[in-house]
């Protein structure tokens, strides 16, 4: 696999809070056009992990790539350079220049949907992935208010119209988007996301709170749109029969560190995975 | 979607009802101004309605922020100060300089923009346009000013950013009432003899009252577009949801920056009619308590309405000059009949108001418009359902 297939590179990032290790130098890379998936226990660091990689947390230590361009590299500094217990502390240089904010590495390419659904409550159904459209208009604020951008307006219009129809929202367009069901508030997440134009989609816990029946339908829409869209999707999930479904690779987290990776045959099998699951008998 | 919406019909009727209302507000306010017979009843009417359209101008402003963006600022008051005196300070004339800066020497300027346009232009159109113009710059000098406050004051959140910026109007108070700049703002002494509305004309007509509702009813259209363009709905998610705006790469400083300045602009644009009405104008009178005046009509109004803000500041002026004056003077008069009512006394409007607003808080929290708008052509469409609604009961009946 050459270096450009790499969609997203993580290097031994550790967030550390205070004294509590949240990561521990987590490795993993996000092959182009692949699911991946990220599993593990309540509390095992998925979340914040994911937060690394979109910039809501600087890493404590550690290296994240796009596309080969380095986003975030960081190593323990003031408070943190004496109360790090992590590894690998003196490999990266702190470059303030490449910690961008989620905004920007939104723009990058880089498109999250949230563990609890964070939709515009209130908006429609329809502002909702119009308003995500914003980012990518070239458009000022006196060219919107004065009306100059009207073409790009009806652009952004029908590209939300159009990609209502395909997630099969357009019914929905003009309610609240707190009004939908469940199901709908989690695919017109996603929709939003898509609205962005990602390369890469980060999806926390896409299948929370879903019914076995909803989470299949689930399984099969993130196929489509990743075929689609040609995405590469990483996803955060605890719903085993999901992830095994649809992953190509799996890397599972305990505890903030790393204790297997491979493809979803293997983790099944993997006696660690277990453990972290089950818990271990005490024989 | 574009298409469907111009073959509304309930939007055209819409569009026409309102074209037809204010173009009859204004040949009413020209009327006003010109024909109509000073009594008692205009000699109120007057005042009420254009300070009405400047506070609306000023609550739309607040709103936002507040209403909009989700900002919970509390400098409203130093905006509107900055304008008054950027406006001011650019239009007294230069002959007038020596008698309001009397402490000063005469100031440090020595120039008037309204004078230099009059001597271009004639009187009339020099005092108009000089006005405008001065407007604008008023609206500049607060848009800069809140610039420059807003690159530390907006990285923080909720009640931090309301109490900085509460702050800072207070600041911006003191500041321009030293006496080191003095020569500028007249220190801590009234600045007067600018172009006030009265010397806006056009010809032989007078143009006292409709100049600030054409002021505000510009300034407020042009709020009305940017809220319902890309930028609005941007300033809405930021409200509704930061961290799902950031994440979906909407700037939350820079989103937050223009609407501040924004609002910060039109607040200006307040702060100098503000002062055309006034005639004279004083820093000390701009004080929190105005920030809170504000705020209590986008509350009233309905937090996230333009409409209900201009609404609620009609008739909070309306009750504060006019209709609940006579509790502050000892009695009414009903029939002819003087009667004297022993709570009725100097300040006692305040306490009836304080009430009226407790039972508007607490009965109706989200105001009078909620965050809806107000539309002819929803107003159109209701009455058509009704009528149908009527027509299908009838030949029920039949």
């Amino acid at each position: 696999m050459s270096n450009t297939d790499i969609v997203l590179h993580v290097e031994n990032v550790t967030m550390q809070f205070g004294g509590v290790m949240a990561v521990n130098d987590l490795s993993l890379d996000v092959p182009k056009g692949k699911i991946i998936a990220l599993i593990g226990p309540n509390g095992a660091g998925k979340t914040t992990a994911f937060n690394c990689i979109t910039g809501v947390y600087e890493p404590t230590n550690g290296l994240v790539e796009f596309c080969g361009l380095p986003m975030v590299r960081n190593h323990p500094r003031g408070k943190m350079k004496k109360l790090y217990q992590g590894e690998h502390a003196d490999l990266y240089t702190h470059d303030p220049a490449i910690a961008p904010s989620p905004d920007k590495i939104t723009e990058l390419g880089i498109a999250r949907t949230f563990q609890n659904i964070r939709l515009w409550k209130s908006m429609t159904v329809f502002d909702n992935v119009l308003t995500a459209k914003h980012m990518r208009a070239k458009q000022n604020v006196f060219s919107a208010t004065f009306r100059a951008n009207a073409k790009e307006e009806k652009r952004m219009r029908d590209e939300t119209e159009a990609l209502l129809a395909e997630q099969d929202l357009l019914q929905y367009r003009d309610e609240l988007a707190t009004s939908l069901p469940y199901g709908l508030q989690r695919r017109l997440e996603i929709a939003r996301a898509l609205a962005t134009s990602p390369k890469l989609l980060l999806l926390d816990e896409p299948a929370a709170g879903m019914n076995p029946q909803e989470t299949h339908e689930l399984a099969q829409f993130i196929q489509q749109i990743q075929e689609k869209y040609d995405l590469t999707v990483f996803l955060i999930e605890h719903h085993m029969d999901l992830v095994m479904q649809i992953s190509d690779y799996i890397y599972v987290i305990d505890f903030g560190s790393e204790i297997a990776q491979g493809v979803p045959q293997e983790i099944q099998n993997n006696q660690r995975v277990i453990d972290a699951y089950l818990g271990v008998s005490e024989e | 979607m574009d298409k469907t919406l111009q073959k509304d019909p309930a939007k055209k009727i819409g569009a026409a009802i309102a074209v037809c209302l204010i173009a009859a507000l204004y040949i009413f306010l020209i009327l006003l101004d010109n024909v109509l017979p000073a009594n008692g009843f205009t000699l109120m009417l007057i005042p009420v309605l254009k300070k009405g359209a400047i506070y609306s101008l000023i609550c739309v402003s607040m709103n936002l922020l507040n209403g909009f963006t989700g900002l919970f600022s509390l400098g409203q008051a130093g905006f509107l100060l900055v304008g008054a005196y950027a406006y001011a300070i650019f239009a007294i004339p230069s002959d007038q300089h020596a008698a309001v800066y009397q402490y000063f020497d005469g100031g440090a300027i020595g120039f008037s923009i309204p004078e230099a346009l009059a001597k271009v232009l004639g009187e009339n159109a020099g005092a108009f346009l000089g006005a405008v113009i001065c407007i604008i710059l008023a609206g500049l000098v607060a848009a800069v000013f809140a610039a420059l406050i807003g690159i530390p004051v907006l990285r923080l959140k909720s009640d931090y950013l309301a109490i900085a910026t509460l702050g800072f109007a207070e600041i911006i108070r003191a500041i321009f009432q030293w006496n080191g700049v003095g020569p500028v703002t007249n220190g801590s002494n009234m600045l007067r003899k600018y172009t006030s509305f009265s010397a806006i004309k056009i010809g032989e007509i007078k143009l006292a009252t409709a100049f600030p509702f054409f002021i505000a009813m510009i300034c407020i259209g042009l709020i009305v577009l940017l809220i319902n363009s890309s930028y609005g709905r941007a300033f809405k998610a930021v409200r509704d949801d930061e961290v799902a705006a950031e994440a979906m790469g909407i700037s939350l400083f820079k989103h937050k920056m223009l609407s501040f300045v924004i609002s910060s602009f039109f607040a200006g644009v307040g702060g100098a009619l503000l002062a055309m009405y006034q005639t004279t104008i004083q820093a000390n009178a701009f004080k929190s308590a105005m920030t809170y005046e504000i705020l209590l009509i986008v509350v009233i109004g309905g937090i996230g309405s333009v409409s209900g803000s201009c609404i609620a500041s009609f008739l909070y002026i309306a009750c504060n000059e006019w209709w609940l004056r006579f509790l502050d003077s000892g009695g009414v008069t009903l029939f002819g009949k003087e009667i004297t009512v022993p709570f009725f006394r100097d300040g006692f409007r305040k306490v009836v108001f304080s009430v009226i607003i407790m039972v508007i808080v607490l009965f109706f929290s989200r105001g009078i418009m909620g965050d809806k708008e107000l539309s002819f052509a929803g107003l159109v469409r209701k009455l058509r359902k009704k009528k149908t609604a009527e027509a299908a009961e009838g030949g029920a009946g039949k």
